[in-house]
């Protein structure tokens, strides 16, 4: 979204060389993360696209800490949040919330909409009594674009789009600064799934958010996000802004992944041309990380393999 | 052009506990001999209840109060269940959703590709076995001889679902319908399945009805498009009409609410309000309380279904030679103008000035 020009955008959140894995040590481990690293800045929305098994939700439920990550570190806000416990977690669970893919496994069917939303307020004492807490929840319903007879109705009066409505109330009941949406919207119908990136929008610029978009639909990441994060394998493949991305791919993943992309264009789609991708050069031995090939623009590459980068960066400048 | 599948007229209505929903209000369609046609349209439009009408899938509060389909001079409709039974995966098949729970997890996959050939009879069981082998390899499992004894666990999501798609063309059926094949799965992934599903459809001449929300998807295998709202079919026509020349509004909405990769504008444009509730279908356009562009008679009367062209038609009031004109929102209008140009230039055939194709 417009990084309105803030003259240096400060770093809400800093991966720094974060390991996830899973039954680690054992013949069947997983190495969902495997050594990324990246800054959110404030006010940003930052987007996350893969493959599902790329390890990007596993990502976004590491920074929030559901799970203990394996080795690295999250900085939120410049302290490190990734061995926290108890007590703490609670305070910095208050700054950052989740709204979840799934609006049908995400509320629970036996509570009241506006138990599910005040669930934070009761958690941290943000409410002095009854009132108070029902007045907030009004205030939370309005602003996700529902009505206020609402709140006492169960999850299951309700279509996926307003459900997800309801989590987004969830998530933003405790005013916190960073909100981690995983795939928000791959639930919902087409027409409705633009009805809540236009919410997720009008609630950022309002109260100054700052957004994790986790997704698989390109095209929707390209549009809601200021810079986009390739991930595979449990690697960062490319990051750089949005357009970056999208109009000069320098590796060949990204490229495959945008040529797999469908668009609503039968001509495009009768010349569309699919790149395949073959994984086997990222299983060569050699050392890789994120180099920065052009400012901003940074792709997973060994120190050789830059200037090859940077040649086919300058053949977009050409173009 | 051979129709293959013709419905007409069908009316499907579910009891529940609050009432009779009219899911289905009066669907008429046909599929051409070798073409794929697109059904699109979002959950509850009636999209899916459509086609498991044909394949006499329906559930047990359901019943068909009108209509026919007719495939190849018999009514399914009235067809006893054992008929059903000899055409069902045999001569119309059908592949589902979700390729992690459409598979039998205890059963090996060479087994339950060689079954609808086993059921439907003629074939020894070594015979349809090697059938199942051949077809394995044709829809890109690599290595199926080996694979055959394998489980489905042992397979990726993708693998899995040229599984499906594999039982479900073993017996080279003349019509495929698929439900929403591709949603379950990566973009790669389903770019591969849908390069898979158009080189098969050339392979074994088959006939396919697409159901799918995606209109990236559909722009890419569909022939025809059929747009479905609220348990009626709004507008159809020819893949290039569907895209460059959309009529409904409602149409309109869809494909306008869908960011293309050049979309930058700083809002999603998107449609209001919710479908209605099929309970008490209105009276008029379904779409209308929807619809910036809706009259007072949307309200009123329900649209009849206006020519575009021969192939092309559209149930919308704004057709009507009374109605005023709109300007559609600007990039229906800039598809439109692209439209004219394709055609100008030849790259698309427009059956109002080819006349190449006769259509209906």
């Amino acid at each position: 979204m417009a990084n309105d020009s803030q003259a240096t955008p400060k770093k809400l959140i800093e991966v720094k060389h974060l390991k996830q894995y899973f039954n680690a040590g054992r013949p069947n481990e997983v190495k969902a993360i495997d050594d990324i690293s990246f800054d959110i800045y404030e006010g940003e929305t930052f987007g996350l696209v893969g493959e599902s098994g790329s390890g990007k939700s596993t990502t976004g439920r590491s920074i929030i800490r559901l799970y203990n990550p394996t080795s690295g570190e999250i900085k939120f806000y410049g302290e490190d949040i990734s061995k926290i416990k108890h007590k703490d977690m609670l305070k910095f669970r208050r700054e950052m919330q989740m709204i979840f893919q799934d609006p049908y496994a995400s509320l629970n069917p036996r509570m009241k909409v506006k138990d599910i939303i005040a669930e934070g307020l009761d958690i941290h004492h943000l409410v002095k009594n009854d009132e108070e807490r029902d007045a907030r929840v009004n205030e939370l319903l309005d602003l996700v674009g529902l009505s206020r007879d609402h709140a006492t109705r169960y999850p299951h009066e309700f279509s996926g789009g307003q459900r997800q409505r309801i989590g987004i109330a969830r998530a933003l009941a405790v005013e916190p600064k960073f909100i981690i949406a995983d795939e928000p919207i791959s639930a919902l119908d087409v027409s409705i799934q633009a009805q809540v990136v236009n919410l997720l929008r009008d609630i950022q610029k309002e109260q100054n958010l700052t957004y994790l978009f986790i997704a698989h639909d390109l095209s929707m990441v390209k549009y809601i996000s200021d810079r986009i994060a390739v991930m595979h394998n449990g690697r960062l493949m490319e990051l750089s802004t949005a357009s970056e991305v999208y109009d000069h791919p320098l590796h060949p993943y990204t490229k495959s992944l945008l040529s797999a992309v469908p668009l609503p264009d039968p001509m495009y789609e009768r010349n569309r041309h699919r790149k395949p991708y073959d994984d086997s050069i990222e299983h060569d031995g050699k050392e890789r990380s994120l180099k920065e090939i052009v400012p901003g623009h940074f792709v997973l590459a060994t120190d050789e393999e830059v200037s090859l980068y940077q040649a086919s960066a300058e053949e977009y400048n050409e173009k | 052009m051979e129709k293959i599948l013709d419905v007409k007229d069908l009316q499907i209505n579910f009891d529940t506990f609050a009432g009779q929903v009219k899911a289905i209000r009066n669907v008429s369609f046909h599929l051409n001999k070798g073409e794929t046609l697109a059904i699109v349209g979002e959950s509850g439009s009636g999209k899916s209840v459509t086609v498991r009408s044909i394949m006499g899938l329906l559930a047990n509060n359901a019943h068909v109060d009108n209509g026919s389909i007719d495939f190849k001079g018999k009514d399914l409709l009235k067809a006893t269940p054992r008929e059903l039974e000899s055409i069902r995966g045999n001569d119309i098949s059908m592949i589902f959703q979700d390729p992690m729970t459409s598979l039998d997890p205890t059963m090996p996959i060479g087994k339950q590709v060689a079954e609808p050939l086993l059921i439907h009879g003629s074939m020894s069981k070594k015979k349809a076995m090697a059938r199942a082998e051949e077809v394995l390899e044709l829809v890109g499992i690599t290595n199926a001889k080996n694979r055959m004894k394998d489980y489905p666990h042992q397979f990726s999501g993708g693998q899995r679902q040229r599984i499906v798609i594999a039982i479900s063309i073993v017996n080279y059926p003349e019509v495929l319908i698929a439900d929403e094949p591709t949603t379950a799965l990566d973009v790669t992934i389903q770019a591969q399945i849908i390069d898979l599903m158009k080189e098969l459809q050339n392979k074994i001449e088959t006939s396919i009805i697409f159901i799918t929300h995606d209109l990236g998807v559909v722009a890419g295998i569909a022939d025809r498009v059929a747009v479905m709202y609220a348990g009626k079919i709004i507008e159809y026509g020819s893949v290039d009409e569907i895209f460059y020349n959309p009529q409904h509004p409602y149409t309109w909405g869809l494909l306008n609410s869908m960011p293309t990769l050049d979309t930058s504008s700083d809002r999603l444009y998107a449609i209001p309000g919710t479908p209605p509730n099929l309970l008490n279908p209105p009276a008029g356009d379904a779409f209308a309380p929807r619809n910036p562009y809706a009259m007072q008679i949307d309200y009123e009367q329900m649209p009849p279904f206006y020519k575009v062209t021969d192939t092309h038609y559209a149930a919308t009031w704004l057709l009507d030679p009374q109605a005023p004109k709109v300007e559609p929102p600007a990039a229906i209008k800039k598809r439109q103008e692209e439209y004219h140009q394709l055609v100008a230039e030849g790259k698309i055939q427009s059956s109002v000035k080819g006349g190449a194709k006769d259509g209906e």
